[in-house]
């Protein structure tokens, strides 16, 4: 490697040395701020999932490579992770962030860990699992993150097919596990006997406070 | 739980409680006699799914629903998301809302340093500083009110500017607060640097080796500490930070040797205090005149917005460290996908190795050093031969300030 920082176009192409074949796009994109508009620079590397850890190994060369968090889209056929990372920081004004994304398909949302290259990336890898419904191999630790331990199975909340939050976890969110010591809320609770229909006069104040909170 | 096993070690959890806070968290120490041996925790009972919300939102609702992510960093995550936004739409801020973004952001780390040397002072068992350090901050506060409307939530970043300007009769304002906090700055540097306690409490505890700090992605004042040269201020110039000369806060620059231990941690973030002031004043007397959005109609923005498509990265320099948005959008109201990494995200991680092997009486003021966004200490129970005693918040706090009156002797 060169001495010294390294221009975004020179970290590029070092990428692009080291993972011939398995680069699908990329991109430099340049944003200025301020009077003097000093640049920063994004690089934007779409990667086919074989090479995300070649390419995390390639950073490394550069200098271990700071992991920001691992991001995600639900693109309808398949979930898109991004792993955003920066190098060359400690030196002023050249640090650049480099994005590796990779595309996980519907029928097959799996991806190798990152935790032996770099152990802190564990904590946003549980993250993924639980909000995007992946399934990191070898991931030294698959507990939940953030959900509750209540929360159901199959449901991933940044999905946006049929195993996304329900619209009746939302709606009656006020009712699930509702302790039973607590003041009775501002609708008539529901007999066993009215069960999925409420009466007019019950649900008009849940309904429009229901309204009010959208707004 | 094992912690029914009549041998050491015992199993203890702690927390999570405290809705007051940002997030509680529960952990799970494993302790022989006084000694943590690993440590385990869970955070997300405060999780509020704000980036769920998010995404069936339009950008300006978002901004303000942004500002209420945190109670102390109410700047960093509205104007990380609109950097995101603006570097997707193509909106350039113009170069007085920069000025008055950063100046905003560095009083905010003001108050949010203070107030976590309060916090620290506390957990040693040193109330009456911090009463005084938090009756200091109150000047921050005030300048903040001042500035934005707002003691909190400040609702000063939009996307595309800010939605405030500073006039000039408040410059004598700011003047006046930097002058008072230049001059306690020595002050309280000799309270916590040079007070022979609180070195005994801090000095090689709650120690995280500079391999660690980079491989546990540790960002921020808790990163510098371990010196880990970061700060995106000086890395990754945002705002008007390009024209500015910032350097990183190092332990060994002002001390000549670093140890990553709780004590480089209190050193890293007084010493901020006063780069801020420096920031501030700079920020002061070269702000360019000028308009401060670059669209003052909300539609018109929306509408801009709407239209974008791409993917963009907000990143800015919290007071805890790296914070980051992601922001995807697809030419429609809202976003398609957004991700938030507040700082402290990054720096849990880095609890487990400071916390291990330390003592029971220390766990406060390691919890409190990263500077988290949460209060965790708020129940112990501890399992010993079958038989259940609760530790509360208060039991934890008081071993911590007994361990520093036996060391005062």
């Amino acid at each position: 490697m060169k001495e010294g920082t390294l221009t975004p176009e020179e970290v590029m192409a070092h990428l692009t040395s080291r993972l011939s074949g398995g680069i699908r796009d990329t991109s430099i994109r340049k944003w200025e701020q301020g009077r003097k508009k000093v640049p920063h620079y994004t690089l934007w590397v779409d990667l086919e999932r074989d090479f995300l850890k070649p390419a995390i190994r390639a950073l490394m060369e550069i200098q271990f490579p700071h992991l920001s968090v691992i991001a995600g889209a639900d693109l309808g056929d398949a979930i898109r992770l991004l792993y955003i990372f920066s190098v060359q920081y400690g030196s002023p004004k050249s640090e650049y962030m480099v994005t590796f994304a990779i595309a996980l398909p519907k029928s097959d949302l799996t991806v190798p860990t990152i935790s032996d290259l770099i152990p802190g990336a564990v904590f946003s890898e549980r993250e993924k699992q639980e909000f995007f419904g992946i399934r990191v191999t070898g991931i030294p630790d698959s507990r939940r993150l953030f959900l509750p331990e209540d929360f159901p199975e199959g449901v991933f909340p940044w999905r946006k097919d049929e195993t996304g939050v329900p619209e009746g976890m939302v709606r009656e969110l006020w009712e699930s596990k509702r302790p039973k010591d607590r003041p009775a809320p501002p609708v008539k609770e529901k007999g066993p006997g009215t069960a999925g229909g409420e009466t007019p006069a019950a649900s008009a104040p849940a309904g429009g406070s229901a309204k009010e909170g959208e707004r | 739980m094992s912690g029914e096993s009549k041998k050491a070690p015992y199993r203890v959890p702690i927390g999570p409680n405290h809705p007051a806070l940002k997030e509680p968290v529960m952990f799970t120490f494993e302790l022989e006699g006084e000694v943590v041996r690993d440590v385990d925790f869970a955070p997300g009972q405060t999780h509020r799914g704000i980036e769920w919300m998010g995404m069936r939102r339009n950008p300006v609702q978002i901004v303000h629903l942004t500002d209420r992510i945190c109670g102390i960093c109410g700047v960093v995550h509205s104007l990380s998301f609109s950097l995101a936004v603006e570097q997707i739409a193509g909106i350039e801020v113009p170069e007085r809302a920069d000025y008055i973004r950063t100046i905003v952001h560095e009083f905010e780390r003001i108050q949010s340093h203070l107030l976590w040397a309060g916090v620290a002072a506390h957990e040693l068992g040193f109330d009456s500083l911090l009463h005084l350090t938090w009756r200091v901050r109150e000047e921050a506060m005030d300048v903040i009110e001042n500035l934005t409307g707002n003691r909190v939530n400040y609702g000063i970043v939009q996307v595309g500017g800010v939605r405030r300007d500073i006039v000039p009769e408040q410059h004598a304002i700011i003047e006046k607060c930097l002058a008072t906090y230049e001059g306690l700055l020595d002050t309280l540097l000799s309270f916590f640097l040079d007070d022979r306690t609180i070195r005994m409490r801090c000095r090689d505890v709650g120690v995280l080796s500079r391999k660690d700090a980079l491989e546990l992605c540790t960002v921020g004042p808790t990163a510098r500490a371990s010196g880990v040269n970061v700060d995106l201020r000086q890395d990754y110039p945002y705002a008007a930070y390009g024209d500015l000369d910032v350097k990183a806060v190092l332990p060994d620059r002002y001390l000549g040797e670093t140890h990553g231990d709780v004590y480089d941690r209190i050193v890293v973030r007084l010493l901020e205090v006063g780069q801020s002031c420096q920031i501030i004043r700079q920020c002061l007397s070269e702000m360019p005149a000028g308009p401060i959005t670059a669209e003052e109609k909300l539609v018109k923005l929306l509408a801009t917005c709407k239209k974008a498509t791409g993917e963009g990265i907000g990143r800015v320099e919290a007071p805890r460290g790296e914070c980051l948005h992601y922001v995807r959008m697809e030419g429609k109201d809202s976003p398609a996908s957004w991700k938030v990494k507040a700082s402290s995200y990054s720096n849990l991680m880095s609890w487990i190795p400071m916390l291990r092997g330390s003592q029971i009486a220390d766990i406060p003021i390691i919890v409190a050093s990263i500077d988290p966004c949460l209060s965790c200490t708020d129940r112990v129970a501890i399992v010993q031969d079958s038989r259940r005693s609760i530790l509360s918040k208060d039991d934890l706090h008081r071993l911590s300030v007994e361990k520093t009156r036996r060391l005062q002797g």
